[in-house]
């Protein structure tokens, strides 16, 4: 490495080797132990007959400490947001507040039962209704179910909505209008719910090109799906336009919240024509992102579509206690068991709890501080594809160091020897190249400084020898993985050796 | 800061929003809250939510012992403040704890692989009956009706806009498939049988039975499994083209409903239709072994609206959960588990026959057993209430014709205590005895249609006066 190039942030530093946990198995090992059984033992094969299970096959055989140091050697090769900036670009990686998940494990809401008596859970049903009144709130919307898993199903649940209005009004319609920006799961959804996706070419300052959306706008659109703001972090000035637009030929606004961490106490999708969003619990509410789940989505809508709202939902009884409402004739159904991801609507609230409406308008106002902040330092560093005003993150692209030949991903993987999480790469699709970056309100002054300093260098670095940059990254346990090779073959489990595959 | 980007103050950020949409006031929300008062709050809404109750609920969520070395290892900031590792150099952790969950969860399913998770076992079973029209090319699917009847109503929700139509086929007195209504329902257009092993009730399936039915006929199998610590000692439905599986009682809280860990596992010839992420083993540029998110051209990210699924965000910290917890019963302790499970739903049974009649008892059971009282349920779980025990799930919300029966969970953490207790105040109300000795002349099926009458009497006047005790 040239020598010129020192990383501040992060420094080379042992981590211990691990194999798979099948290669440290063996017989007669264990990190269990059950209580004396204090009713009479049973003769399995006589219960289960052919059905009984003689052998549990490739299982491992560990002790406990072995465990523990396996998870806890795998733990050391991630990267967190506990070690420092975690930028990607949509995914708000911001604190993930360790009173949540105190609270989360407290006993009678970690062991409740989803089917225990009304009566008896009353605190459950407080959590669930207290978040309500407060997403409401925050959203500007009418009525709410905190029951979709994760954004994705929450685009399906409000989609589902979206049709199910439509079908009452006595036509379905057809298609659901997509901008080039949109997330993947935007158009993927939209097929789920039986809908064609059509395109909506943005404009060039990054926006929905209004005039095309009325152009596109007719009786067989359902909705139109916007993320506000959108993927390149630019607010929608023309959103209630947009949403006028819609609303003239029958069709609704769907708003993709997750990008909400830049607008919570600073404006109300409600107020701005949004008929209904979804919100990503894991992003703008700091639930953990757990390397891939679990999300929570729960979506808002405004009163002309409430009575679509999946099944159940919380209500008040007259006898004053809550309860669960199961008789909706005209609700879209269930989108999962039970009531949704209730140990996020507990850490959510908790942050909300933390936060009260200074706090939250300050952690916005904070996130695009943060964002406009490393705009500034890294302009003209990096290409800026659209000037238009950033509000929570920020998107450059690679065209000055694809010059070069070094493309954004590149970059990214050299970003890892500096010791910070690459931001988003090669997204929105709009911006070839693309470099979105997404500090959130976490970062303090100093952390955003070594990030700036940390990219300058990297560039510098495509100057005087690309071909570094792109052999990066160099101070990682592995290199560079070879995905072809594990997608033209997949392996995708251990198999002991000799066992035929 | 302010200064560096050139703005006077934090609102000049903030143009971009027209000036009549800008909330000019605060959010009408509780206001700040100390981090000893947030605590203070959540511990009294534990306290109204069945704190210190004894519990004999499942139906597709277990009380299981969860090791603590779960809890201690998933709190690492490592695992729980890192995203989705599409980096793969920098998330080597993630990537080989889901290459190891998928293996255990292919072992324990006897498929040949398995995904990285899905939602829960609910969304699961819909997403596999959409892989399984993929993979047939036809359109229509056919569902046990002792499937877990939330599962059904998320695969209606599904499948509606699918255009997958559904023939549901009921059980019989074992409470297993009627497999002679299966042959029927099982046409040329079928691109799958979705049945639940243990099902709804406990009852074990004769899977191999149905699988020959549905195979016959060009249908994939799905099975789903609600109840993952069966595996332990019930033989998988290895026969199975698709198993879609709640995990939850591997070492998930119950949590209320969630959050869960779905997985769906299949045979490889399958993969490629697959919905969810999978990690798959590569090597880096020195031919180190690692692992990385693989055939992500399903996915929504890159196929957009031609996707296998909109799936993207999955359960990977549940899924390490599930992962740590089989990692410590492993081989031999998973099935002693599930034995103790076994010995303490016989014994329950046993105990519970004395003063009422178990339902369904012909085939074999897992830790569901379905209880048929003169008595109808609720009362009866309003009275074990006053004792802090939470009784079975009244059946007669989905299944009307089971009248009074509810469904009853046994795990290793019954005790024999709250077994015999519980048992003895089903007793408590006139005539359960009566009724028992009454039924076992008759078959159970006219006298579930029988208590099903007496039953939405009772209900009706119950209505009225004490709705708070309706357990849902």
């Amino acid at each position: 490495m040239t020598t010129k190039h020192v990383t501040r942030k992060a420094t080379r530093h042992i981590n211990q080797n691990e194999g798979l946990i099948f290669e440290k198995s063996s017989p007669g090992k264990a990190a269990w132990k059950l209580p004396p059984l204090d009713v009479p033992e049973v003769d399995t094969a006589k219960l289960l007959g052919k059905q009984e299970r003689k052998d549990l096959g490739n299982m491992p055989e560990v002790s406990e400490i072995e465990i523990i140091r396996h998870f806890t050697r795998l733990s050391t090769w991630n990267y967190a947001i506990d070690l420092g900036m975690y930028p990607l670009g949509s995914c708000t990686m911001k604190y993930n507040p360790r009173v949540n998940e105190f609270v989360a494990r407290v006993e009678g809401l970690a062991n409740g039962h989803p089917y225990q008596a009304e009566k008896i859970s009353q605190g459950a049903l407080r959590i669930m209704q207290t978040l309500s009144e407060c997403l409401l709130e925050i959203t500007g919307m009418d009525a709410i179910t905190l029951q979709p898993a994760a954004g994705a199903q929450g685009e399906l649940t409000g989609l589902l909505m979206v049709r199910a209005y439509h079908e009452s009004k006595g036509n379905a319609r057809k298609k659901i209008l997509i901008p080039d920006s949109a997330h993947g799961t935007n158009p993927a959804t939209a097929a789920t719910v039986g809908y064609a996706v059509e395109n909506l070419k943005s404009n060039s300052r990054g926006m929905v090109d209004v005039a095309a959306l009325a152009a596109q706008m007719n009786e067989d659109v359902a909705a139109l799906m916007v993320t506000n703001p959108n993927t390149l972090g630019v607010f929608e000035q023309e959103i209630h336009k947009i949403a006028d637009l819609m609303h003239e030929k029958g069709g609704l606004l769907y708003m993709d919240g997750a990008n909400m961490n830049a607008l919570v106490g600073k404006t109300r999708p409600g107020d701005f024509g949004v008929d209904v969003m979804h919100l990503n619990l894991h992003k703008t509410f700091s639930t953990p992102h757990g390397g891939g789940g679990p999300g929570s989505g729960p979506v808002a809508v405004k009163k002309i579509l409430a009575p679509f709202l999946p099944t159940p939902i919380v209500i008040t009884k007259p006898d004053g206690t809550l309860g669960f409402e199961y008789n909706r004739p005209q609700s879209v159904g269930r989108v999962r068991a039970f009531y949704g991801n209730f140990g996020m609507f507990v850490r959510a609230l908790a942050y909300i709890f933390a936060n009260g409406p200074d706090g939250l308008r300050q952690t916005t106002e904070d996130a695009v501080l943060n964002a406009n902040y490393i705009r500034k330092g890294l302009e003209g560093t990096f290409d800026l594809p659209y000037d238009t005003p950033s509000m929570h993150e920020v998107v450059f692209s690679d065209k000055l160091q694809s010059k070069k030949g070094v493309r954004t991903m590149d970059l990214a993987k050299r970003l890892i020897d500096y010791g910070f999480h690459p931001y988003t790469t090669a997204f929105p699709l709009i911006v070839p190249g693309a470099l979105m970056i997404e500090p959130t309100e976490s970062e303090p002054k100093e952390e955003l400084d070594l990030f700036i300093e940390a990219m300058k260098s990297i560039a510098e670095e495509v100057e005087e020898d690309p071909q570094y940059v792109l052999d990066a990254p160099h101070n990682t346990r592995i290199s560079r993985l070879d995905e072809t090779a594990a997608a033209r073959k997949p392996v995708l489990r251990w198999k002991p050796e000799g066992q035929p595959a | 800061m302010q200064q560096a980007i050139g703005i006077r103050s934090i609102d000049e950020l903030f143009a971009p929003i027209p000036a009549e949409y800008r909330l000019s006031r605060d959010l009408a929300i509780p206001r700040q809250m100390a981090e000893s008062e947030i605590v203070d709050w959540f511990k009294q809404r534990s306290k109204e939510n069945g704190e210190g109750y004894a519990s004999f609920l499942g139906a597709g969520a277990y009380f299981h012992y969860r090791p603590v070395v779960i809890d201690a290892l998933v709190q690492r900031g490592e695992f729980l403040t890192s995203y989705t590792p599409y980096q793969a150099e920098f998330a080597q952790g993630t990537l080989q704890a889901i290459f190891e969950f998928q293996t255990m969860i292919a072992e324990l399913t006897g498929m040949e692989l398995a995904n990285a998770s899905m939602y829960d076992g609910s969304t699961g079973a819909a997403e596999a009956v959409m892989m399984a029209v993929r993979v047939t090319g036809r359109h229509s699917a056919v569902i046990a009706r002792n499937v877990h009847p939330e599962y059904r109503e998320v695969l209606t929700t599904y499948a509606t806009h699918q255009a997958i139509p559904q023939k549901l086929v009921s059980f019989t007195v074992s409470g297993q498939i009627d497999l002679q209504e299966l042959e029927k329902a099982v046409g040329d257009d079928t691109a799958c049988v979705l049945i639940q092993s243990p099902n709804f009730f406990g009852t074990i399936e004769d899977v191999e039975a149905i699988a020959e039915i549905a195979h016959k006929r060009g249908a994939l199998l799905i099975v789903s499994i609600a109840e993952a610590a069966s595996l332990g000692i019930v033989e998988p439905p290895r026969v199975a083209d698709i198993v879609a599986m709640e995990a939850q009682s591997f070492g998930v809280p119950l949590g209320f409903g969630g959050p869960y860990c779905g997985v769906l596992a299949t045979k490889e010839k399958f993969v490629r239709q697959m919905p969810g992420r999978l990690a798959g083993q590569t090597v880096d540029k020195n031919g180190k072994r690692g692992f990385v998110l693989t055939l992500a051209t399903r996915e929504q990210h890159i196929r957009r609206e031609k996707a296998t699924s909109n799936i993207c965000t999955n359960q990977a910290l549940v899924a390490l959960m599930v992962n740590i917890f089989m990692t410590v019963y492993g081989k031999v302790g998973l099935r002693e588990l599930a034995k103790q499970n076994l010995a303490k739903t016989a014994y329950a049974a046993g105990q519970f026959g004395k003063n009422a009649r178990v339902l369904f008892s012909s085939a074999p059971r897992f830790n569901e057993f379905v209880v048929e009282t003169s008595e109808d349920p609720y009362a009866i779980n309003s009275r074990l209430l006053g004792h802090k025990i939470v009784g079975g799930l009244p059946l007669k919300k989905f299944y009307p014709e089971l009248g009074n029966a509810a469904l009853w969970c046994c795990t290793e953490l019954t005790t024999r205590s709250m077994i015999d207790t519980a048992a003895g105040l089903i007793a408590e109300s006139d005539g359960s005895e009566q009724n028992s000795k009454q039924s076992s002349q008759q078959s159970s099926k006219e006298s579930s249609e029988k208590s099903s009458q007496k039953s939405s009497k009772r209900s009706k006047s119950k209505k009225d006066t004490e709705p708070e005790e309706v357990a849902r």
